[in-house]
Formats: C-alpha cells, sequence, structure tokens
C-alpha cells in the first residue's frame, strides 16, 4: 500500500489463474496452509510474547539496514544506497517507537465512563506485495506490523527486487521464529508468475491484501473482492509561499526531492512560487547544487522523461540521480548536480514536467498571486495526486490553513521535506509508516498513514448504560387553600394576567389581583378558552413587550397556561420559530431541534391552574393551534415548564360534575402511564403512586360531594403530582389512542383517556408481542407495576395476575363512581362510523409520540383490537391476558 | 452398543510426541481415541500437523477422536484451522475420570 509508483516494467496482474500449474498450485497451497497453521496459532499469544519477538526483529532490521540497501541498490539499479538504509532505519527504529508500546493483543483501549472496552482480532492471513521503489523498508515495516498484530504474511515482492525483498523477509523471519514467532509466520515466494498473485488474492483463506506497487498491482488488488489496503500514485505540489524562510525551504525541498533518487511517492514533483520570491529562490536552489533548466533544456526534459502517449513518467528515469538524467538526455550539467528544475508555465497534459516524477526533476511555477499559487497546487494535486501528500512553506497561518482547507491529501507537510515528513516521525509527529493511504480519491479505503490499526480487527465490547436521567419540577409550588396569596412573595414592576372570560366572571381575577404586590403595575389579557390560536400569542406576546413584562400569571386550565408558556417563549426569544421546534424527536435528550437558551426579555411565569387534571401548571408541555394551517403544534421542553405552580384548591370548588370526572380520570391516566413508562424512576413512581392512591380515594368524594373542601384539595395535589411524574417519565399508548379517538369523536381528552383506561392495563400487563426497548428496565416489569398499585390499593390478590385483575376491576369500579360510560359504543358512536373510522383512528394512533414511552410496544393490528375492545367495553377484567395472542 | 475406547493424556510441553504415540497406537480393534488436553495450555504449528495426520489415520480406520479438556483458546485455534468438525469433544468432567485410568496405562472404557 505504501508506496504509489509508476515502476519499470509495470505489473499487471491477470485476472483468473490462467495456465497456472497443478504443481505451483500445490506450492501456493502450501504457502497458504503454513500461514494458516501459524495464524491459528498466533492467536494465542500474549501481547508480552508478540513484544519479546517484535524488539530483537526491529534490532535486526537495524543491524542489517545497510546490508539490505545495498542488495536493493545492486538488484534494482534505483535510488541512492545511503538513503536506502536510512529508510531501512526509519521503517525499523521509528515505527518501533511508536508500536512499542501500543497494546495490540486483548483488550487494548478501555473507556469505562462509556462502558466500552476495544479487544483487538488478528486478520489472519496478508498477502504483502511490496514494491521496487522501497523494496526492503516496506518488507521490514511490514514484518514488524504483522508480528506486532499476530498475523501471518505472505510477501509477493516486485520480480525486479525478489532477491533483497527475500533477503529481508529471512532475516526477520528468522529473528522472529527465535523469539517464539510461530513457524511459518513469514513466507516469500520463490520465483515469481503473474499468475501466483491472482491466484493468492482470490484464495479464501487471504484475509487481506497489502497492495504497495504500481497502479497495475494496486488496482488488481481492490478488483480481487478482498479487503484490501492499496493506494494510488502521488503528484506533491509544494506551495513556496513569500513569508517562508526561504533558507530552509530551499535546502528542505532539495534534501526530499534527491533522497533516495526521488523514489518516494511522496517527494515534491512542482513548487509553486510567488513572484515576489521565485528569482531569489531559484537562486538559492542553483548555489545549492540545482540545474535551472533553461526553455530549450525543458522542452528536451518534456520529451524524454515523460511519455508523451501516456503523460506518465518513463521508467528509465525512475530512480536514477539528477547527473545520469541530465547525460540521458543530452543537458550539460556540472558534475554532482543534485536535482534538475524546469520552469512550467501550466498544469496537465499540455506541461508534462506537472506529472509525478519518481526522480530528481523538479517542476516549477511562478504564481502573481496567493489565489493563483493555490489554484494551480489545486491542479497539481487533481492530476494524479489526490488524496496523497501536499507540501506548504509559509509563516503565515491564514496561507497555511487555507491550503489545507483545498487541497486533498492525507498529509500536508508545513515547513518540512515532503518525502521525509510524509513518513512521520521524523519531521512531525505523524504515525510513522510506509503506507500511504490516500482516501477515497485514491480509490483507498483510508487516509491514514497506515499503521498496526489496520492489521487488526478492532471489536468493541459494550456493555449496557443507562441513559441519563432527571427529575425537574418548578421552582417553587405552593399549594392548599389559600396558596395563592403567595404571590406577595413575588417582586414584580409590571405583571400580566392571562385568563379567559370564566375566570374574570367567576372573580378568580380578583382574588389574584388582591394577592400582588401595590407596586405593581397589572395588566389582564383575556384570551378565549380553547387550545390557543397563533393570532392569541402574537397579541399576548405584544401586549408583554408593550406594558414591559416582567411576570406572567396565568390563571385558567390548561389552555390558558399553554398559551402562557408559549407567549412567555416568544417574548423571551422572539426569534424562536414554533414551527422548527415542534420538531418530533424520539429522546429528549437526543433531540435535533433546541431550544433557545439566550433570551432578550425575561419573565417570571407564575401558573394558577383551574382545574384539576392536565397538571399544565408543572408540565413542560404545551399545544398550539394554527387555525390556517389547520394543524395542532405541541411543544415539549424543560424550559417551558412554569417558574412558579399554584395549587389552590379554592379555584377548583365549582368546577361541575363532569369536568371533575373527566379531570380526574385523566389524572389517573397520567400517573398510571408515568408509573409504567420505560423512563420511570423511583423519582416518578413515588409521585405517580401517590397520585393514584389518592385519585382512587378522593376523586369519587370530590364528584359526589363537590364542596368537600379535603377531596377537591387532595385531587388538585394529584393532579399537580401525577403531572410532576409524567413530566419526568412521560405517558403511553393510552393517551396515543386518546387523542386519536378524542380528535376524530370530538370527545373530551379525559374521557377518551377514560374509555381506554382498563383496556390498556390489561394490554400492558400482559406478555407483549413486541418488546420496547429500553435501556433502563431489567426485564418486562409493567405487570409487577401494576400488581405493587393493586397493593398500594389494599386490592388484594396473591399472584401478580389476580392483583392486576383486581386493579382493572376497581379502575372500572372507580368509573363507574364518576358515571364514565364503559364503552365507546354508550357514546352513541355506530359500529359503521367506528369501522369506517378505524384505518384513520390506527395511524393517527401510531404516528402520535406518546406510546413511545409505553412499556410495550404496540403493533397496529394491536391498536385496532384495543380500539374495538374499548369500543365493546365488557368484561376486561376477566383475563389480563385477553390481548396478548 | 458397546465402545471400545483408548485414552491418552497429552503431556502440554510436547504435544507434538504425544499426539505421535497416539497416532502409533490407534487400532482398528478400537471405535474410539480420546486424547486429553487439560494439561495443554498452548499449541504450535507442529501439534496441528501432528493432529492432521492423526486425523487422517484415523478417518482410514474409521476411529472416532475425541478430546477432552480443551481450552477456549485452543478450541479457537482448531476453529481457525477448520479441524473442529473432525474431532468430537468432550467435557472436563469426562475426561477427569479418564485421565486418573490413563495414569497406570492407556485405559480400556466400555461405555
Amino acid at each position: 500500500m505504501v508506496t504509489a509508483e509508476v515502476v519499470p516494467q509495470q505489473v499487471r496482474i491477470p485476472l483468473a489463474t490462467e495456465s497456472l500449474s497443478a504443481e505451483r498450485i500445490a506450492y501456493l497451497d502450501g504457502l497458504l496452509q503454513q500461514a494458516r497453521h501459524a495464524a491459528a496459532v498466533f492467536t494465542q499469544y500474549t501481547q508480552e510474547d508478540v513484544d519479546r519477538i517484535v524488539k530483537p526483529m526491529v534490532v535486526a532490521g537495524l543491524e542489517q539496514a545497510q546490508y539490505l540497501a545495498r542488495l536493493a541498490v545492486e538488484e534494482t539499479r534505483l535510488g541512492v544506497m545511503e538513503d536506502k538504509a536510512l529508510k531501512n532505519m526509519v521503517a525499523t527504529e521509528f515505527v518501533y517507537n511508536y508500536v512499542k508500546d501500543k497494546r495490540t493483543v486483548g483488550a487494548i483501549r478501555e473507556f469505562p465512563e462509556r462502558g466500552l472496552v476495544e479487544v483487538a482480532e488478528p486478520i489472519g492471513i496478508i498477502l504483502s506485495l511490496t514494491p521496487i521503489t522501497n523494496p526492503t523498508s516496506t518488507v521490514l515495516f511490514k514484518c514488524i506490523m504483522a508480528i506486532k498484530t499476530r498475523n501471518a504474511a505472505i510477501f509477493s515482492p516486485h520480480p525486479n527486487a525478489w532477491h533483497c525483498c527475500h533477503e529481508a523477509v529471512r532475516i526477520m523471519y528468522e529473528t522472529a521464529l527465535k523469539h517464539g514467532a510461530p513457524e511459518g509466520v513469514f513466507t516469500c515466494l520463490e520465483s515469481h508468475g503473474l499468475q501466483d498473485n491472482a491466484y493468492l488474492m482470490r484464495h479464501k483463506d487471504v484475509a487481506l491484501i497489502d497492495a504497495t506497487g504500481g497502479p497495475g498491482v494496486v488496482k488488481a488488488a481492490y478488483s480481487s473482492g478482498k479487503p484490501a489496503l492499496g493506494v494510488g500514485p502521488g503528484n506533491t505540489p509544494v506551495y513556496l509561499e513569500k513569508t517562508a524562510d526561504l533558507n530552509m525551504a530551499v535546502v528542505d525541498i532539495i534534501t526530499s526531492k534527491t533522497f533516495d533518487n526521488g523514489t518516494i511517492c511522496a517527494s515534491e514533483q512542482t513548487v509553486v512560487m510567488d513572484d515576489e520570491i521565485y528569482d531569489l529562490a531559484l537562486k538559492k536552489f542553483a548555489e545549492l547544487g540545482a540545474h535551472i533548466c533553461n526553455e530549450k533544456e525543458t522542452r528536451v526534459l518534456e520529451r524524454t522523461v515523460i511519455d508523451p502517449e501516456t503523460g506518465f513518467m518513463q521508467p528509465v528515469a525512475v530512480g536514477q540521480n539528477a547527473t545520469d538524467i541530465a547525460r540521458m538526455v543530452g543537458i550539460p550539467v556540472k558534475p554532482n548536480t543534485k536535482l534538475l528544475i524546469a520552469p512550467i508555465q501550466g498544469v496537465g497534459r499540455e506541461h508534462p514536467l506537472s506529472a509525478e516524477k519518481l526522480f530528481p526533476v523538479l517542476a516549477v511555477y511562478r504564481a502573481k498571486s496567493v489565489d493563483e499559487a493555490l489554484k494551480v497546487c489545486v491542479n497539481v494535486n487533481h492530476a494524479g495526486g489526490i488524496g496523497h501528500t501536499a507540501v506548504v512553506f509559509s509563516r503565515n497561518d491564514d496561507v497555511i490553513r487555507k491550503f489545507g482547507e483545498v487541497i486533498n491529501a492525507g498529509r500536508i507537510i508545513v515547513n518540512s521535506p515532503g518525502s521525509i515528513g510524509a513518513f512521520g516521525g521524523v519531521y512531525n509527529d505523524m504515525v510513522p509508516t510506509f503506507s500511504f493511504g490516500c482516501g477515497t480519491g485514491g480509490g483507498n479505503s483510508t487516509m491514514d498513514n497506515v499503521n498496526v490499526y489496520h492489521y487488526l480487527n478492532i471489536k468493541r465490547v459494550a456493555r449496557r448504560t443507562q441513559a441519563h436521567m432527571w427529575f425537574r419540577v418548578p421552582n417553587q409550588i405552593y399549594f392548599n387553600m389559600n396558596a395563592v396569596e403567595n404571590l406577595r412573595r413575588l417582586e414584580s414592576t409590571s405583571t400580566i394576567i392571562i385568563t379567559n372570560p370564566a375566570m374574570e366572571h367567576m372573580g378568580h381575577v380578583d382574588i389574584v389581583r388582591r394577592h400582588i404586590p401595590a407596586r405593581t403595575l397589572v395588566h389582564v389579557s383575556v384570551i378565549p378558552d380553547a387550545e390557543p390560536e397563533v393570532t392569541v400569542i402574537q397579541q399576548g406576546v405584544e401586549a408583554l413587550h408593550f406594558y414591559k413584562a416582567d411576570q406572567i400569571i396565568a390563571l385558567g386550565g390548561g389552555s390558558v397556561i399553554d398559551a402562557a408558556k408559549i407567549m412567555k417563549l416568544k417574548y423571551e426569544s422572539p426569534d424562536a420559530d414554533l414551527e422548527e421546534l415542534a420538531a418530533p424527536f424520539m429522546d429528549i435528550r437526543k433531540r435535533v431541534v433546541e431550544y433557545p437558551t439566550t433570551k432578550v426579555n425575561r419573565a417570571r411565569l407564575v401558573a394558577i391552574s383551574t382545574t384539576s387534571g392536565t397538571g399544565s401548571e408543572v408540565t413542560p408541555f404545551a399545544v398550539l393551534t394554527d387555525k390556517l394551517a389547520g394543524r395542532k403544534v405541541t411543544l415539549a421542553d424543560y424550559s417551558l415548564t412554569p417558574d412558579v405552580a399554584i395549587v389552590d384548591p379554592q379555584f377548583v370548588m365549582s368546577m361541575p360534575k363532569v369536568l371533575t370526572a373527566d379531570t380526574g380520570i385523566d389524572c389517573l391516566t397520567h400517573a398510571l402511564e408515568a408509573a409504567v413508562s420505560i423512563y420511570a424512576s423511583p423519582y416518578t413512581d413515588s409521585n405517580a403512586m401517590q397520585a393514584i392512591r389518592l385519585v382512587f380515594k378522593y376523586l369519587p368524594i370530590a364528584y359526589q360531594h363537590p364542596h368537600d373542601e379535603e377531596a377537591r384539595s387532595m385531587m388538585h395535589n394529584a393532579a399537580c403530582i401525577a403531572a410532576i411524574a409524567f413530566s419526568n417519565a412521560a405517558v403511553g399508548v393510552n393517551h396515543a389512542l386518546a387523542h386519536a379517538f378524542g380528535a376524530r369523536f370530538h370527545v373530551a381528552h379525559g374521557r377518551a383517556n377514560a374509555l381506554m383506561l382498563p383496556h390498556v392495563i390489561a394490554f400492558n400487563a400482559s406478555v407483549p408481542t413486541k418488546f420496547m426497548p429500553s435501556p433502563n428496565q431489567r426485564g418486562y416489569i409493567a405487570h409487577k407495576k401494576y400488581a405493587t398499585i393493586a397493593d398500594l390499593l389494599s386490592l388484594g390478590g396473591s399472584t401478580i395476575d389476580e392483583k392486576v385483575k383486581k386493579l382493572i376491576a376497581a379502575t372500572e369500579k372507580l368509573l363507574d363512581q364518576v358515571a364514565i360510560p364503559h364503552s365507546i359504543a354508550e357514546l352513541g358512536i355506530s359500529r359503521e362510523a367506528f369501522e369506517q373510522a378505524m384505518p384513520d383512528l390506527a395511524r393517527f394512533a401510531f404516528d402520535d409520540p406518546s406510546w413511545r414511552s409505553n412499556p410495550r410496544m404496540p403493533l397496529v393490528t394491536e391498536l385496532v383490537q384495543l380500539f374495538w375492545s374499548a369500543y365493546e367495553g365488557w368484561g376486561v377484567g376477566s383475563s389480563t391476558h385477553k390481548h396478548s395472542a | 452398543m458397546a465402545t471400545i475406547a483408548e485414552f491418552f493424556k497429552i503431556d502440554g510441553d510436547r504435544v507434538a510426541e504425544c499426539i505421535h504415540e497416539a497416532h502409533m497406537q490407534l487400532d482398528t480393534a478400537r471405535d474410539q481415541t480420546t486424547l486429553d488436553f487439560s494439561s495443554v495450555l498452548r499449541i504450535s504449528p507442529k501439534d496441528l500437523r501432528a493432529m492432521e495426520e492423526l486425523l487422517e489415520r484415523a478417518d482410514n480406520q474409521s476411529v472416532k477422536v475425541v478430546l477432552c479438556g480443551v481450552n477456549v483458546d485452543i478450541y479457537k485455534v482448531l476453529k481457525l484451522v477448520k479441524l473442529t468438525p473432525r474431532f468430537s469433544f468432550a467435557s472436563n468432567g469426562t475426561s477427569s475420570s479418564e485421565a486418573h485410568q490413563e495414569e497406570t496405562g492407556h485405559a480400556e472404557a466400555t461405555e
């Protein structure tokens, strides 16, 4: 994967195992058998075992660095022995320094706070194709990587670098074996045929192909259908910007471009220089041993070192030194010339020297501006170098940042040599490698400097975690008779009372006014007694602005309090987009749309509820009607929760019986659904259970004796307490059914809830067809929760099933006591009308977000069944498993 | 139906040698050979080759090879080289009683 290169005698990999003899197949199968055994046995090794093998391999590589470099130059006739020796040392020592403390066996990384452990799994057999340009260094690098990761490798070297690679594999293998590596962990093809690679690449036992070589090899690897690491060619642009340290830059470029005679694919190819420094830079290049070609010499180079037909470099020039290349093409240069520099006027096929040149010929371009320079660099980058490497010399951080943004390269080297810089670990802190991933632009699966983690399958052991839970309530809740007196404690300069006509008519507004401190300016805004509309909200917000209100008192039922919540939101954050804020969400902790936190105005919201059901005085919900759009907008966020709730029963003493019944059962539904919700917690349970107890005890009394102060007071408290529970635990499928049914047949919300309630208890108490995913609950517990409630109510029963039945019976009895019909049919809705509505009912109920916190996930067919059960209404208490079949 | 079995305790320090001994003593008169791996912590490529050779001969002689006391690391090695379907595996509990018999010579058990 490393060095993408255009090599002499490009290797074509046949697509099939054409003309591979039976003997050759047997030979290759033998290699695979050895590697398979080694890879399997290697899985038993510990980190300590592996590290004990790697270190002496590195030492052996260092000791043999010069020997292997000499072999490589003698065999390939490419590059510089001294530089290849250095590469061998980087491939061993630098790589070792990076990997020595890395865990590559067993648990390699642990994230206790996230409950995650990463565990390394070896890959198995890696088919490793190595190049002619960096033959021995690549072998050393891959051997160390393979051992460190407990993999077996079969090496297939470039045919023209076979001997030196074979020797490098031998040295590594013998050292590894001596220190405990499994027999057969490395093998190297004896002799080489094109068909061998084709056979091995497609063999079922080869797990990964790591192809370092020319485009043919890389393409064959990716075409094999196996997981592969393989990189495309490079074409490194360099921007030498006018603020750069010129002396350093010139030396770095020469060092890099002449290193191993330019065979490293990350080496500089075209240097784009600002006009202001162009002449001076060329002078410095010349002073340090570069030959600056004139126009005629540049034309000669274009024709000779680049193939005019393909536009690629001529193999004969690859890895040769500058003097030899000059002699080959007939350009007279001084002895020991390091580099041939050719000015070019553009990039692309019309400017042949703008292509990749793995030899010491460097193109230069004079740019009139930063903009032009960056564009030329982008052109070079896109002329065969996407994803690979780029270099910038500059002291201007803005230029460096912009270069990094516009150039598509895995390695963007700043103020240092491209080739040696790209290796990592020498001039920068990148991961040392001999494999440069080029990302998707280069047809690669990675853009990283390939390292040990690419030789591992990394498994994640994920422990069960619980979602962070919370319990939020208003800052202050005042309750009991005459709790409204606490308004005196609340400082305000300008207060607006939002209420409806009935409250004004009944004198409730006057009661409230009496308790507001005398120095407070008070304005009353009367709104219709219905779900708030957009226009009502707008008018209210205008009033808040006009009076510069610092306190809003909402006096009324759920609709009035909801209106005040939305007015406050728009008053404090005028840019809040209600449509956007109403976007659906599954988990409030992970919602996409967030409510505004910056506020231009501040107002305290005091909610005084005049019904005992919705609990809106403590909930974070509000419903808005958009009549123009013909729809309802539901808002939910804890920032909507009123700051102060006043739960004063004097405002509910005159509630009509029907409203008492409907709101009371609404309250019971809130509490029951919160109790079995998947978001239920000990905090919400305590509230839900208490609310249930209060409703069963006091609702019949409040219904029969409306002036019973204690019953009214307790029911008012129950509504608030239940709302605290469901504000934090949410509701369930009962509400989804009631919303759909109530909207379609214009039945009050509390009554719609009541008609569904016994059926939903039975549904949730039976074995679910589908469980609701819930990390916070251990097993299915809804039926046990219902049994606990039955115990709390002292209903009797010795088994869970019996207790659930008794709870359902008690619920039905309570419904009877407050004159709630037992069936939808009793409301006068015909079977035909109900049947006709059923598709819409089921669809709307399923779309309703309420059921997403229900303990049992309802199928649409089950919703239909529940609707029909509610329609029929009778006999629910006889079997809790009625709906589970 | 009676099963004639042979039992070999495998020494963790000389796995291949022990398997080779078992190989040499494969007997068509017996239906089954049991190798006790409870003392083996790790195996090598050489051990794998010995196991493959043993299996080949056992197949030819229609003798079932049972491994007992195999730890999970070794089991995974056998899985990776696709040898698990060719062996039968017995639990440690079975092997411990038989292992005791093996100390006094190759046990012959009738089940």
